[in-house]
């Protein structure tokens, strides 16, 4: 099988390639067409070395990812420059900080108005978990109740490396999928927005 | 203290004495907006400042205490009013005195079900307006099958309810329009960049011109205050770093030094200083991330860069000493957990080193700037009469001529021994909520310039007990955080455990202020607004 190559990390630094080689089967367990195969990986590579992320911060995991995006760890390096405020035009929402109660339906609202293929990094013991306010009354544990998600980063707040490692691994798992009748898919239902808030 | 106690016991005679901190005075709660209004006018006393407002849940009683102070004098009072009724508890409105009961009312209604007759926005405030219970009574259910989460959004109703005493003595509800049927509103947050952070503003406007402003919190709540109540002392700490994270060792400070208080601990002098250098360096740290997002607000993307910059750099030294970058859990009862680094007074000499002329740079590429200075000076004009009023502390009260500052007012640590000016500007506007930022970080400078070097050898903390118990009783302590007065209530019942520990926090009254300096602004001068008062969401919302 073909390795992932990250231009920074050798493959073998990388702490859970086994999860990675299982996405891998799965996904070609009925083999690939040669030129489909070809396309994805091509164009895996362009969308992985271009993902933007969604401005999307509720508290202090937000300002370790405002100083991932400043000049010393410049997230910049691997392409994810480009953080846009508006959902439609991004392709992961970085969901950094605690999401509580009233916040839920927000943001499972800003998921849905992202175009697919889309991408959930929960960042902090807070929305890995509940973190430290897992006992209270008004904090989901972990963001997985109510989006699915695809790289975990723990830590409070994790260190400006630990988003950036977070980050590449999403890019590896970008890499390995099937574009053309993989993540590509059509909604077969739109859904239906309401307009008032 | 005998005058405050004569003129109360004389305008009130139903008034109950009780010595303390303060003195305090339990209020029949009929009585309580008269006397209100008597300690707010009355010459000798002007109490024109509400610091808190907490609403305490006494077992059979539930009621509400209020700390004043007075600008004018400094003295302090306590008026406690409780109702026995918990299945319909009503109290008196004090928001027609104090600005900013209005946002702290609605707090308590949030929490404790207690409604405020008088009151012109009776509203809960962090939770949604189908939330079952209210969770910081001691007979809450906080099982998840009580409330779960939420599948759809929250309708906003344009209306809101008001309570007034009719003529026959019965209490009437009316129904208040928050916006009428001709009014465009839009809706600003809780996912937007320019709110710095998860806050929502519901805005009308007139073109471009704002008419009025409708604050949504809660959307970070995270129910710290509740959670309190089951932990120990030393676990009560660690959620003060996630309140204001930009204020982290303030406001552990702050909680540090109600406990010691209670206890009656004395803190080595080792430790006062390392506090007071890490609350001086928490400030500057603070007010470089308020010159970046009020920079790239205004469109100037590379102060962000600058401003971050120089963090790192305050960043660096705190992880040599503390381990961490933010979460830094510094501060423990009796003084820090650890020493500080071998390489802490070299590198903060080398910063104090380089600031000035980073700071001069900040100068030359922002304050300077034409454009900058059209957005920011003249908007967003806050008066000194308001100030107090609504009480905005911290730079935002001192921009507006009220000087506010807790270091000077009841100095603590080492900040009666230390020199350095409050800085104190006039305009109050954005420019000068600015540029007073700017300047405070220069005061800073000073006063670790004075205490780098005659850090004092010995312990940096004493030895206390794994488990805590704090004597019974009321106590509050205020400490100058990054962006204002940040307060500790704590009650104590004797126990291992806070009965209510509660945060004043800033935040909470700058939000407050959005509304009264925005309307008639631009739309576009929301974003300055708001970027110059330099709230905190989780502060807020808590």
């Amino acid at each position: 099988m073909k390795k992932v190559k990250i231009k920074s990390i050798p493959y073998g630094d990388f702490k859970d390639n086994e999860t990675l080689e299982k996405i891998v089967e799965e996904l070609r367990a009925n083999g690939t067409n040669v030129v489909t195969g070809v396309l994805d990986d091509a164009i895996n590579w362009g969308r992985s070395n271009s993902l933007w992320p969604l401005t999307f911060a509720t508290s202090c995991c937000g300002i370790e990812y405002m100083a991932v995006g400043a000049a010393r760890y410049d997230m910049a390096r691997f392409g994810f420059e480009v953080t846009r405020a508006s959902p439609r035009q991004a392709d992961f929402i970085m969901v950094a900080g605690t999401i509580v109660h009233k916040m839920a339906p927000v943001l499972k609202r800003l998921y849905d108005q992202m175009a697919d293929p889309k991408y959930v990094i929960a960042v902090g013991g807070c929305a890995v978990s509940g973190g430290p306010f897992k006992n209270s009354y008004h904090v989901l544990n972990g963001v997985e109740e109510i989006l699915p998600v695809d790289v975990y980063i723990p830590g409070c707040p994790p260190r400006p490396e630990a988003l950036l490692y977070g980050m590449m691994q999403l890019q590896r798992k970008v890499k390995v999928e099937k574009f053309f009748g993989g993540v590509n898919r059509q909604e077969q239902k739109p859904i239906e927005e309401k307009t008032e808030f | 203290m005998a005058d405050i106690e004569k003129k109360i016991t004389t305008f009130l005679p139903e008034a109950v004495f009780e010595a303390g901190q303060y003195p305090t005075f339990t209020v029949p709660a009929e009585k309580l907006p008269a006397l209100a209004r008597y300690l707010h006018d009355e010459e000798d006393l002007q109490f024109d400042n509400l610091v808190a407002l907490v609403g305490v849940d006494w077992g059979e009683r539930l009621g509400v205490v209020y700390y004043l102070n007075s600008v004018k004098y400094n003295h302090w009072v306590i008026l406690k009013a409780s109702t026995d009724d918990r299945k319909e508890p009503w109290l008196y409105s004090v928001s027609g005195v104090w600005q900013n009961a209005e946002l702290e009312e609605r707090e308590v209604y949030d929490y404790f079900g207690i409604r405020f007759i008088g009151h012109p926005d009776m509203r809960r405030i962090f939770l949604r307006e189908d939330w079952v219970g209210y969770p910081l009574r001691k007979d809450y259910d906080t099982s998840r099958e009580n409330n779960p989460i939420p599948e759809s959004n929250e309708e906003s109703s344009d209306t809101t309810e008001s309570f007034v005493v009719g003529a026959d003595g019965k209490i009437e509800k009316r129904i208040i329009p928050l916006f009428g049927k001709e009014d465009y509103v839009i809706n600003i947050g809780p996912q937007h960049p320019a709110t710095h952070g998860v806050l929502r503003f519901r805005t009308s406007l007139d073109g471009e011109v704002i008419r009025k402003i409708d604050v949504h919190c809660g959307y970070i709540h995270r129910g710290i205050e509740k959670l309190w109540e089951g932990l120990t002392y030393p676990q009560t700490l660690h959620m003060t770093d996630r309140l204001d994270y930009l204020s982290a060792h303030q406001n552990r400070h702050a909680l540090c030094m109600c406990i010691e208080d209670a206890l009656q601990l004395e803190v080595p002098l080792r430790a006062q200083y390392i506090r007071t250098m890490m609350d001086e360096l928490m400030r500057i740290s603070s007010h470089l991330l308020f010159f970046s997002t009020l920079c790239m607000d205004l469109g100037a993307l590379t102060a962000f860069f600058y401003g971050f910059r120089e963090r790192e750099l305050i960043l660096d030294i705190f992880e040599e000493t503390c381990g961490a970058r933010m979460s830094l859990n510094y501060n423990t009862i009796g003084g820090v957990m650890a020493d500080i680094h071998p390489d802490f007074q070299r590198k903060v000499k080398a910063f104090i080193e380089l600031m000035p002329s980073r700071l001069k740079e900040y100068n030359e590429v922002f304050s300077g700037n034409v454009i900058a200075r059209n957005r920011m000076i003249g908007v967003g004009r806050l008066s000194r009469e308001d100030a107090i009023r609504y009480n905005t502390t911290g730079p935002t009260g001192r921009a507006s001529g009220w000087a506010c500052d807790v270091r000077k007012r009841t100095p603590y640590a080492l900040y009666d021994r230390v020199k350095f000016d409050e800085v104190v500007m006039q305009e109050g506007d954005s420019y000068a909520r600015y540029t007073v930022r700017l300047k405070e970080i220069e005061q800073s400078l000073r006063i670790l310039e004075q205490l780098v070097d005659n850090i004092p050898e010995g312990d940096y903390a004493v030895k206390t007990k794994p488990i805590i118990k704090v004597p019974e009783g009321r106590y509050f302590k205020q400490v100058e955080a990054s962006r204002g007065a940040f307060g500790i209530y704590l009650e104590s019942r004797g126990e291992k455990t806070p009965y209510r520990l509660k945060v004043v926090s800033p935040g909470f009254a700058l939000v407050g202020v959005v509304d009264h300096l925005t309307r008639g602004a631009k739309i576009a001068d929301l974003i300055t607004i708001g970027g110059s008062l330099d709230y905190v969401v989780p502060d807020i919302d808590r």
